[in-house]
């Protein structure tokens, strides 16, 4: 193993991690953002919505997003879409995760027992009242380890934009191995980075989870 | 003077599909009655309680509160409303007591009447001590509901219906869940409410309870009210086959 050859590029790999969190953030929150619409949609009283989301969550899970990537990337700028790679990247992996927390976060709201809005709506709350102070607080503690599974993919999933070339920890170590012909060495240090960075996400939401459950 | 009925069910029946649960009941609860209905299981009495607010609506059939019809066919949004508000006039009671476990027993009691009311913080907080006295727990007001004896939880959700001032409870096998010890808890603030002259309707399985505390008793079986009359009559001279094998089960004499 050449030592010497890590120490000498790693900070162009901490430049890359940096890049790696700024998509997995901004990923994070347009997936939230999505899976929150999606699971509005699903649960809608008109099917209207239901059949939009439920067409959103088979389209996006039902096929690769790698694929994803490249259509809104490559095949964008014929329909007349042009985004630079970063925004192509983070909107295609954003809106691909958001279909897997729709699931998610409609899963945690089914999963409140009846019993409780039984309970609000015979007290006299609205639907939109029962939901946001009687189901929601519930179902949100039991979606913060499901959200967590889906943001640490999503995290993983970042490297599926190395070939359109965002300059990420996957394609720093492409683009350094195509210099140094060290495959090992390279791609070992972008994994390590990517295992830092998912384990202080874990933390976090262990932390998370742990505070959500004293009350 | 004619004296209002406080709860008139006209012609109900409800099916799923071709499954009749209930079939063309008539009922009417005078103020301050307390009426229990007993039957086996399956019988429809729970599908009836739950159809007075609305919980499972009829399918054919008329719920009245005093002059509001309860059940009444309206657009969805005009629909909603109005359950929204004929609901808080009917306080109900769960066989699993439904208290919210994210809120201590003072935001289960207060959430309510502070959303829909428009009480101030301290207007909720002083309602909220009244109704815990009221089921004598009052020591327990800043605890969270996994803390509480399931008689405790059951007195709590009686007190939070309570708080919305109803004018009928329903209770809907209060005790069912409950460990034998701890029904008489229960049943004691239940009594409490019937010297208060609150109107009533109990689904039970306590035929003691029932025979002590209720004006009438209704015996249901498959979907019809098979015999109706006072404890008295019911219990000790019930006329129908059906009622008089329901109870040689229930009654241990």
């Amino acid at each position: 193993m050449d030592l010497e050859l890590i120490l000498r590029v790693y900070p162009f790999f901490l430049e890359a991690a940096w890049v790696t969190i700024e998509l997995s953030v901004l990923t994070a929150i347009l997936g939230l953002t999505c899976g929150a619409l999606g699971a509005a949609a699903r649960m809608s009283r008109m099917s209207l919505f239901r059949g939009i989301g439920a067409a959103y969550v088979s389209v996006f899970r039902g096929t690769p997003a790698l694929i994803q990537i490249f259509i809104l990337y490559f095949g964008g700028p014929q329909i007349g879409i042009q985004l630079d790679s970063f925004s192509a990247g983070t909107i295609a992996l954003g809106v691909n995760i958001g279909a897997y927390m729709t699931e998610t976060i409609r899963g945690a709201i089914i999963s409140v027992d009846r019993g409780q809005t039984e309970a609000a709506r015979t007290l006299g709350m609205s639907r939109w009242e029962t939901m946001r102070k009687v189901v929601l607080p519930q179902a949100a503690r039991m979606m913060i380890r499901p959200l967590g599974v889906n943001i640490n993919a999503l995290i993983k999933g970042t490297a599926l934009v190395a070939p359109i070339s965002v300059i990420e920890l996957t394609y720093t170590a492409q683009r350094f191995i195509g210099s140094t012909y060290k495959p090992f060495e390279m791609f070992l240090l972008s994994g390590i980075l990517y295992m830092a960075i998912i384990y202080v996400v874990g933390q976090g939401i262990s932390w998370l989870d742990r505070r959500a459950q004293i009350t | 003077m004619t004296e209002y009925a406080f709860v008139t069910i006209k012609n109900a029946a409800k099916s799923y599909g071709a499954l009749e649960v209930l079939k063309d009941i008539n009922l009417t609860v005078q103020r301050g009655q307390i009426v229990a209905i007993i039957g086996p299981s399956g019988s429809g009495k729970s599908t009836l309680l739950r159809a007075i607010n609305e919980l499972d609506p009829l399918t054919s059939g008329e719920v009245w509160l005093e002059d509001v019809q309860i059940n009444r066919k309206l657009p969805f949004r005009q629909y909603e409303a109005h359950v929204n508000q004929v609901r808080q006039d009917i306080g109900m009671v769960f066989q699993h007591f439904n208290l919210f476990p994210h809120l201590t027993v003072r935001g289960n009691i207060t959430l309510a009447p502070r959303m829909l009311k428009g009480l101030t913080e301290a207007e909720a907080d002083t309602l909220a001590e009244e109704q815990l006295a009221k089921v004598g727990l009052s020591e327990k007001i800043d605890e969270y509901p996994s803390r509480l004896s399931g008689g405790q939880k059951q007195r709590v959700a009686i007190a939070r219906a309570l708080a919305m001032k109803p004018k009928v409870m329903l209770f809907d096998e209060a005790t069912s869940a409950l460990d034998p010890e701890l029904v008489e808890e229960v049943n004691l603030v239940m009594k409490q409410l019937a010297e208060e002259h609150m109107t009533m309707i109990i689904v039970t399985h306590e035929m003691d309870f029932a025979a002590s505390v209720c004006d009438r008793v209704l015996f249901m079986d498959q979907g019809v009210v098979v015999e109706e009359g006072p404890p008295s009559v019911i219990f000790q001279n019930p006329k129908h086959e059906r009622t008089q094998n329901f109870l040689r089960k229930h009654l241990n004499r």
